[in-house]
């Protein structure tokens, strides 16, 4: 069961296949170790490199020293990150939830689909972050503007996936729950919303990351804080160590939200291989 | 029309459907008995399937009307159990949940004892928790069966149920059908495609003319149960199949003939 728990892992998303492979890969403490062998020679590789040659601090710092910087600088740091994540946590929320809402709707009238493609499609390919300078003038430099733009970054990635989910309707499974004499709603819920439900997890996942890219642009560029602000500070002071803190926090932020969709996969769409 | 044991359980009165300028179906008539085994063969695209939806309830006719213990089938019944082509389980379910959602869909408590006693018949007993992708093509349909008869449904209408499972399964299917018929005396109708498979089953094989679907023949299948090897391979099973083989490549689609 568990050979099979990690072989069907991928229920995510096709596009995330490799990858869960990637995660689900160690099992043995043979290859635990050799994983953590690895990064040691690696981390421990740039280490000494970048001692060897002597690089700059403000240019690449070693590791020893952004693990550092990281932990001294923390209690400076976590407050940044927690209006990282208010803005990403409600704007994906926002987002996600209109995004989800629209497409169960939109799916319904396949005409109406038609008429609204070209403009999910602009919505999802145009970068929200070009409308932050926009939204910083009319709402000001707080969290309203930042949160727009998450959601409106999120939003149009977990629409089109889960439209794409609503889309795979099978009309023998759909003529079972009839024949037992199901509701509209009975069917959206029992039948439909299941029979979505991996690709909205795939929608959901890449809305969350385009979320996070978004919530740190708009950080960039304007207001006092964040985690995107702490980077542009800490670039403009040429504290560098500090700077590549806040990016290893970033990157534990992305990898979490991967790997929280990735539990999720596992758990309620693992059906699908 | 007769008292209680002498009707029909379902009739089909000149039941005709279009789907624009297609006709697949027209004038088709015929009785199914209570507690009979009543095959529907004919060619592929004869409205086979079109009949067995409109029974169902799912579909409409745009002619004529079925009628269940002499009332008009508008929508699903209760009464009426359906078994798809392919097993059609809910993938995201696992093998009891499959079978419960009848009874989620109807807010019923399910009846655990019969579902239990099914399952046993069926050889499912300890895969309750298996996931549809971990079962065999007979595995599956077994379950499905077993939904469909979940709710102890007075007609069971078959949808070339066993057409993608291998000759070997097939058969053992058939048994089973077989043994469910004796020991519940549920009225079935069913599709196939297979001649083999309507003679071993059926009490009456209703023969379909190319589209638009008529009765060409009906057979009486007198053979006793349950059916042994040798009845099946008996002279008298190979002048059926020959027979029905005959109606069903023959020419004059327009003349049905008398029933048998």
């Amino acid at each position: 069961m568990d050979e099979r728990a990690a072989g069907t892992g991928s229920a995510v998303g096709k596009g995330a296949k490799s990858l869960t492979s990637f995660a689900a890969g160690a099992r043995t403490r043979l290859e635990i170790l050799a994983i953590l062998a690895t990064a040691v020679v690696v981390v421990g590789g740039i280490e000494l490199w970048l001692r060897y040659f002597e690089v700059p601090l403000y240019i690449m710092p070693p590791p020893s020293a952004i693990v550092l910087a990281l932990m001294t600088d923390l209690p400076l740091i976590l407050p940044h990150l927690g209006h990282t994540l208010v803005v990403l946590l409600s704007g994906f929320a926002i987002g996600a939830g209109i995004g989800m809402l629209l497409a169960a709707i939109i799916t319904q009238f396949p005409f109406a689909e038609k008429i609204i493609a070209p403009y999910v499609l602009i919505l999802v390919t145009t970068p929200m972050l070009a409308l932050v300078p926009l939204l910083i003038l009319r709402f000001g430099f707080g969290y309203e503007p930042r949160i727009i733009a998450v959601a409106l970054a999120a939003g149009p990635m977990v629409m089109i996936n889960s439209a794409t989910g609503f889309r795979r309707v099978d009309a023998q499974k759909i003529a079972l729950a009839r024949s037992y004499g199901a509701s509209t709603l009975q069917i959206f819920w029992k039948v439909r919303a299941p029979m979505a439900l991996p690709m909205i997890l795939v929608g959901l996942m890449i809305g969350a990351i385009f979320g996070l890219l978004t919530a740190v642009g708009a950080e960039m560029v304007g207001g006092g804080f964040g985690l995107g602000n702490r980077l542009t500070t800490y670039s403009s002071m040429i504290q560098m160590p500090q700077f590549f803190g806040v990016v290893l926090i970033l990157s534990t932020l992305g990898i979490l939200i991967y790997v929280i969709f990735f539990l999720i996969g596992r758990k309620w769409a693992s059906w699908e291989t | 029309m007769g008292d209680e044991r002498t009707r029909p359980k379902l009739v089909v009165r000149d039941a005709g459907k279009r789907y624009g300028d297609t006709v697949a179906l027209r004038g088709c008539s015929f009785d199914i008995p209570a507690a009979t085994v009543v095959s529907i063969v004919g060619p592929s695209g004869c409205g086979k399937t079109t009949l067995l939806w409109s029974m169902s309830g799912l579909h409409h006719l745009t002619d004529g009307e079925v009628l269940l213990d002499g009332t008009r089938i508008t929508a699903p019944r209760p009464e009426i159990g359906l078994v798809f082509q392919d097993a059609n389980l809910l993938p995201w379910r696992n093998l009891i949940d499959n079978i419960l959602f009848p009874f989620e869909i109807k807010r019923r408590k399910p009846d655990r004892e019969w579902i239990d006693h099914l399952l046993d018949r069926v050889q499912l007993k300890g895969f309750e928790k298996s996931f549809p992708n971990e079962l065999s093509g007979g595995m599956q349909q077994r379950v499905s069966i077993v939904r469909a008869l979940s709710l102890r449904p007075s007609v069971l209408l078959m949808d070339e149920p066993f057409g993608a499972l291998d000759a070997f399964t097939r058969e053992e299917m058939n048994r089973l059908v077989e043994e469910i018929w004796m020991e519940t005396r549920t009225t079935i109708v069913f599709i196939t495609h297979s001649i083999e498979e309507a003679l071993f089953l059926s009490d009456r094989v209703v023969v379909l003319t190319p589209r638009p679907g008529r009765v060409r023949n009906e057979y009486a299948i007198p053979f006793a149960r349950p059916r042994t090897i040798e009845i099946m391979a008996g002279k008298e099973a190979y002048d059926l199949t020959y027979r029905i083989k005959a109606d069903i490549y023959a020419r004059d689609e327009n003349v049905p003939q008398a029933a048998e």
